[in-house]
């Protein structure tokens, strides 16, 4: 269970904050990032372990939200069927994407736009289509009692995500200590040997896929549960595509934390901005893009990835021993 | 609003060969544009191999350049070209020379991410500049249209449809018989070899970029008279571009011209029938078929 020690001391000290801060604002900031922490590990799935870089996240976050709102609003199901409900059909839209672009051995930047162009044609279709609401997009009804997944205080809600996010590590780190992950691992350095040696590509990039798809829906479902509403343009618009992707590659793609180190860095240089300047529209974003490029330039495989060369580094120049167990990742 | 769908249209209107004819010929004129700017997009494919995401960000900046041309220099769009298409040619060459080529490491993916870390700043720069307002120029003939008997057509729709084959064939003299055209096209066919026969491969990829970039800046000055600035507008293009690059073949410029002529009559038929959200969504559909199916294209040397 050493593995594991990491994630439990992280995800302990994250649920202490609610202890020492009950400023709205900054549980609201909290909550907020480790939602998009969710959403981006989702992408780290497929992206980072699996080297197939989705451009269309907003596709599995927008049907996630969708689901759990239709379900609720339309048919009065109980919030946390709806939950499920928006986590499986998420999942199912991963394996049909999956399905068709990695039987028709879409890769690189064909794989990109296909993702693209899924997410997008959702969009137009949930700006249309009346069960979404159409333009209007859809309210779900105000009840705030645990049973309709609706907490009275914030700090509940950050809970939730914080054990979603939790689980969610979890995932990553038992993927990096399995068969299946190492699998994956394989496809990502080089699809046609890890081919050669056996390796089921189509079914282990599909598997992937499907497992990115439900935790990056998971996201969705409960962005709806936490702002009651939802429309076209916040389930499957570009920003949660970005987003899903900026987060895992500035703080590290392909590691355990990388989502999280990510969207904290992100986040808060967003709002830092934003104390600065004010609300200035563009400012924020013209950051992570400028970021994201730096990042890329010149730390490849984010904070994360920049802080262990550091160590490495710094162990071998005092001669004791490197850390054992690195996978080197190029 | 009304979606044209909604009016209560009669057989007999729907299959008038005039507003038949009509569509088709507003949708090439369209498409001619599409197809511009599907041409850099493709140029840039056929020689890096990836496909640009800063294309629409770039659109967009273009937009607005000649926008200010026209408004601060009172800069006639179409003679902007002459000042405008080398500034973009330039930034485009910089951008692929001291940005996306060092920073990606020779790596496809992070080429494309690079390009999409590009297209998210620039377009947040220009809506920080400029704010989300849309900006139009009022030219003298920019209501103008011809009378072609049974329909009109708007002047400047026109020109630009003419300026874009125009640009086509200068592209394609330059590509046949100049040295760096050569030099590109060998770029395309065999990297490695073209760098042992002594073929500067970065600034090959920068000039690539650059005309890639210096179309869509041409586009830009083709579109304003009858289309806006805003830091989004050339988003919509692009999308369409990247359906115009699928369908014609990744790298191929008859590809590009075709296929761009080809949507644009599709979308303008699509609108017309089935209003414009939904007409979208079947570019979108012919993507989609054209990826999973024929990822090479209708025009595509093998994928």
């Amino acid at each position: 269970m050493k593995i594991f020690l990491p994630i439990a001391i992280v995800v302990a000290a994250l649920a202490a904050v609610p202890l020492f801060v009950h400023s709205n604002v900054v549980l609201n900031f909290l909550v907020v990032t480790l939602l998009i922490a969710l959403a981006g590990q989702g992408w780290n799935i497929l992206g980072g372990y699996g080297g197939q870089y989705s451009f269309g996240q907003a596709a599995f976050f927008g049907t996630g939200a969708y689901v759990t709102a239709i379900i609720q609003v339309h048919y009065g199901v109980n919030a946390w069927i709806g939950f499920a409900a928006g986590i499986a059909a998420g999942a199912a839209v991963g394996a049909f994407i999956g399905a068709l672009a990695f039987r028709a051995a879409l890769r690189s930047s064909y794989f990109a736009l296909v993702t693209l162009a899924f997410a997008e044609v959702l969009r137009i279709l949930a700006s249309v289509a009346p069960i979404t609401g159409a333009g209007v997009g859809l309210l779900v009804k105000l009840d705030l009692r645990a049973q309709a997944f609706q907490f009275q205080s914030r700090a509940v809600f950050y809970l939730v995500v914080l054990a979603l996010l939790a689980v969610s590590l979890v995932i990553a780190q038992l993927l990096e200590r399995s068969r299946f992950g190492v699998w994956l691992i394989a496809v990502r350095e080089n699809e046609d040997a890890a081919m050669a040696l056996g390796v089921d590509a189509f079914a282990v990039k599909l598997a992937a896929m499907v497992l990115s798809a439900a935790i990056t829906a998971a996201a969705g479902c409960f962005y709806v549960q936490y702002f009651l509403f939802i429309d076209s343009g916040i389930a499957y618009g570009t920003w949660i595509s970005i987003e899903a992707l900026l987060t895992p590659i500035i703080g590290g793609v392909g590691t355990v934390f990388g989502a999280l180190v990510g969207a904290l860095v992100v986040k808060s240089l967003g709002e830092g901005v934003k104390l600065l300047t004010g609300d200035v529209p563009g400012l924020d974003l013209m950051i992570y893009g400028a970021v994201l490029v730096l990042v890329i330039g010149f730390a490849p495989r984010g904070l994360v990835g920049a802080f262990t060369d550091a160590r490495a580094h710094l162990a071998r120049r005092f001669k004791t021993s490197a850390p054992v167990g690195e996978v080197a990742r190029g | 609003m009304m979606h044209p769908c909604d009016l209560p249209l009669r057989v007999a209107d729907v299959l008038s060969p005039i507003i038949l004819v009509t569509a088709v010929i507003n949708g090439l004129m369209t498409g001619a544009v599409y197809a511009l700017v599907a041409l850099g997009l493709t140029l840039i494919y056929g020689v890096l191999h990836i496909i640009n995401f800063a294309h629409g960000a770039l659109l967009s900046a273009a937009l607005f350049a000649a926008f200010f041309a026209y408004q601060k220099l009172g800069l006639d769009p179409y003679l902007a070209i002459v000042l405008i298409a080398p500034g973009f040619f330039a930034l485009g060459y910089a951008l692929q020379r001291f940005v996306i080529g060092p920073a990606s490491h020779g790596d496809d993916r992070n080429m494309l991410l690079v390009t999409l870390g590009l297209a998210v700043l620039i377009e947040n720069a220009l809506l920080y500049a400029f704010h989300a307002d849309t900006r139009t120029v009022d030219l003298a003939y920019g209501f103008k249209s011809l009378d072609l008997g049974f329909t009109f057509i708007a002047v400047p729709r026109v020109i630009s449809f003419a300026a874009v084959f125009i640009v086509a064939l200068v592209l394609w003299l330059v590509m046949a018989l100049t040295d760096t055209g050569k030099a590109i096209r060998a770029v395309a066919k065999e990297k490695l070899g073209a760098e042992l026969a002594g073929i500067d491969v970065a600034h090959i990829y920068a000039m690539t970029f650059g005309i890639g970039t210096a179309c869509v800046a041409i586009a830009a000055c083709l579109l304003i008279p009858t289309y806006y600035a805003n830091p989004r507008a050339g988003n919509a293009f692009v999308l369409v571009a990247f359906t115009i690059v699928v369908l014609g073949g990744m790298g191929s410029v008859p590809g590009a011209l075709i296929g761009g002529l080809v949507i644009g009559v599709v979308e303008s038929l699509a609108g017309f029938y089935f209003g414009e959200s939904l007409g979208q969504v079947g570019i979108f559909l012919i993507f989609i078929v054209v990826l999973l199916v024929r990822p090479r294209g209708l025009f595509g040397a093998s994928a």
